[in-house]
Parts: structure tokens; sequence; C-alpha cells
């Protein structure tokens, strides 16, 4: 892991409106690779270390993982003008694109080939999130309490279909409480 | 269909992207329940086919809620549905991302990653589970879904094809 820190300290909001445009124009099935091939492969803003850093924290915190890293980088290089211009840059065109294809559904979703088409891809689509599932639980540690939280997770808002708010109200504070003690 | 009340979902849906760890397909059960069962603003139908859309389209996957506002009511659902993710995103993260640049190894914020991952795991796969049930109607359907899965979890394909290939097989009547 060698690569060349970029202390590249400043970076004009424009340029960050433009490569956060062309991420997340380019993002098909999801942000988080582009995103990192932007970043840090072609504008080496980012080295490969601060990039996971940020990215664990966007998760972490409330909110679209990659528009909270997109928030942070957009600040760190260029403060507030520069978290702005990301943001646009990245949530505004999917934005048009999202609502002209509503457009265009709205117009045409009604013929029959079209719905066919849906229909085909929402199941591949309802496959491809399961997948991205399997692939993050093998993250877990090889211990029953983290097992058990998730499970509570998923049967109390998926199974029983409480309300999110109240689960995460009664569980995070458990989960997060059961951590800390387990670092002692 | 309830009388549609943007206020309301603008603040349900606020609410829910400040508890929203782990990125949007944590709260993905959450909108199903308030648009779907509670205020039957949308079918389960309808709902899946606006997160196919969104998925189709190029952008971030969240883009299924500007989609849905856009359904309920147009540019005021756009709004209703999309400032709220924003306001999390500038507020929380700035000043958390500003405080751990200055304390990036505290024991809290260890005992918190630790401690909601599993949870955030949990939440994912209730939404992974609930729209599988929405689009599969028949052992074809669940056939799809799940041959999709093993194929990801095999292969680094890029998932366009994939959607391609679920395209065609609608469109020839299959499933």
């Amino acid at each position: 892991m060698n690569q060349a820190a970029p202390h590249k300290v400043r970076v004009s909001p424009w340029a960050l409106f433009l490569t956060f445009s062309r991420i997340s124009l380019s993002s098909f099935g999801g942000a988080l690779f582009w995103a990192r091939r932007g970043l840090v492969e072609q504008q080496r803003w980012l080295t490969e270390r601060e990039f996971v850093d940020l990215l664990t924290l966007g998760q972490l915190l409330p909110g679209p993982n990659v528009l909270n890293l997109t928030v942070m980088v957009g600040h760190r290089f260029a403060g507030w003008t520069g978290a702005a211009a990301s943001v646009a840059g990245y949530l505004g065109w999917p934005c048009l694109v999202v609502v002209g294809m509503g457009v265009l559904y709205q117009h045409y979703g009604a013929l029959p080939q079209v719905q066919q088409a849906l229909a085909g891809m929402s199941k591949v689509a309802a496959g491809l999130l399961l997948a991205t599932v399997v692939k993050l639980a093998t993250v877990l540690p090889r211990h029953w309490r983290p097992w058990l939280f998730g499970m509570i997770a998923f049967a109390g808002v998926g199974v029983m279909r409480w309300p999110l708010l109240w689960i995460l109200a009664a569980l995070a504070p458990c989960a997060v409480l059961a951590a800390w003690k387990e670092r002692d | 269909m309830d009388r549609l009340d943007l206020g309301a979902l603008f603040l349900h849906f606020l609410a829910l992207w400040f508890v929203a760890v782990g990125g949007p397909s944590t709260i993905l059960p959450d909108i199903h329940r308030y648009v779907v069962e509670v205020h039957h603003l949308l079918t389960s139908e309808q709902f899946a086919e606006i997160y196919t859309l969104a998925q189709v389209a190029p952008g971030p996957n969240v883009m299924y809620v500007t989609l849905m506002g856009w359904y309920l009511a147009g540019w005021a659902g756009v709004a209703a549905t999309t400032i709220p993710l924003l306001v999390p995103a500038t507020t929380v993260t700035l000043l958390v991302g500003h405080l751990n640049e200055r304390y990036p190894k505290a024991r809290i914020s260890r005992a918190i990653r630790s401690g909601l991952t599993p949870i955030t795991i949990g939440l994912m796969f209730a939404s992974a589970t609930i729209l599988m049930r929405a689009v599969n109607h028949d052992w074809r359907g669940y056939s799809i879904t799940l041959l999709t899965v093993a194929v990801v979890l095999r292969k680094s394909w890029n998932p366009l094809w994939l959607l391609a290939a679920g395209a065609l097989l609608g469109i020839a009547g299959i499933v």
C-alpha cells in the first residue's frame, strides 16, 4: 500500500462538483465501486486507507453512507462550498434522471412489455440486495452475541413489522453497551 | 388510497433518516410499512416497481425515495422525500466527521461500530426478504431471485447484465 499520499490540500468546488457528477452518473447498481475508483484511483484525493476510514464513518452515521462520505470529502477539501458542490453533483443528476424515468414510466409503463420487463428485473433486483447482505454478514465475528442482535433486528422489522424507530430505540443502546463491555 | 399528507410524509422520512445507520436499505422496511401498509398510498407491487426502476437508473440506490415522491405528488413529493435525506448528512455527519478527525481511536466509537454493525445487517436482511416477497408470486420468481444470489456470490459480473437478463425473461413470459 505505498500509494503516494496525495497531499492536495485544496480542491476547487467546481472540480468536486464535476468529479461527484461523474461518479454518480456512472453508478449503475450502487455507488460504492465508482466512488472509490473516482476518489482514490483517478483523482488521488484520498489514499485507500483514508477512503476506508471515511466510508466506515459514513456507514455508522445516519443517512446514505456514500452521501455521508461525499459531504465529508467536499468539506475536507473546500469547506462548506465544497460540501455543497459535492452533494449537488452527487445527488442532483440522479434526481433528474430518476424523475425522467418516472415520467417515461407514466407514459409507457402500461405497455405489457414494460410491465413484464420490470417484473423480471425486480426479481433480479431482490436477489442483488439479498446477495449483498450475505456478503456483508461474513464480516460479523463468530460469536453468538452479534448474530443474536442481528436476528432480533431482522425478526422485529422483517417478520413482526414493528416500527423501526422502536426497535432501534430498544436494541441499539443494548448492543453498544454489550460491545463496550466486551472491550474490558 | 388514503389522502396524501405531504407534511406528515416529510416528517416521517426526516425521523427515519436520523436513525438510518447503514444506509437506505435499513429503512426500506419502515418506508414500506408507512407507505403501503399504514397509509395505502401505493400497493406492494408498485413499491417494488419503483425500487427496481431506481436501481436501473444511474446514481445511488437511495434515489428510490425520490422516485416514490414523484409518483405520490410530483415535484412537491420529490422535495418531501428527498430533502430529509440531506439533513442528517449535513448536520450529524459534518459534526462527527470533525470530531473523528480530532479523536480517531476513542473507545466509544469502536463500541458503537461493533455494536451497530450486526443490527445494520439484520435490518438489511429484513429489507431483502420484504422485497423478495413483494415481487415474487410463484416458485419461478423465487428461483430467479435465488439464482441471482448464487451468481452474485460466485461471479463478479456487472449486475446490469443480470438485470437485463431478468428483463428478457420477463418479456419472454417465463417469469
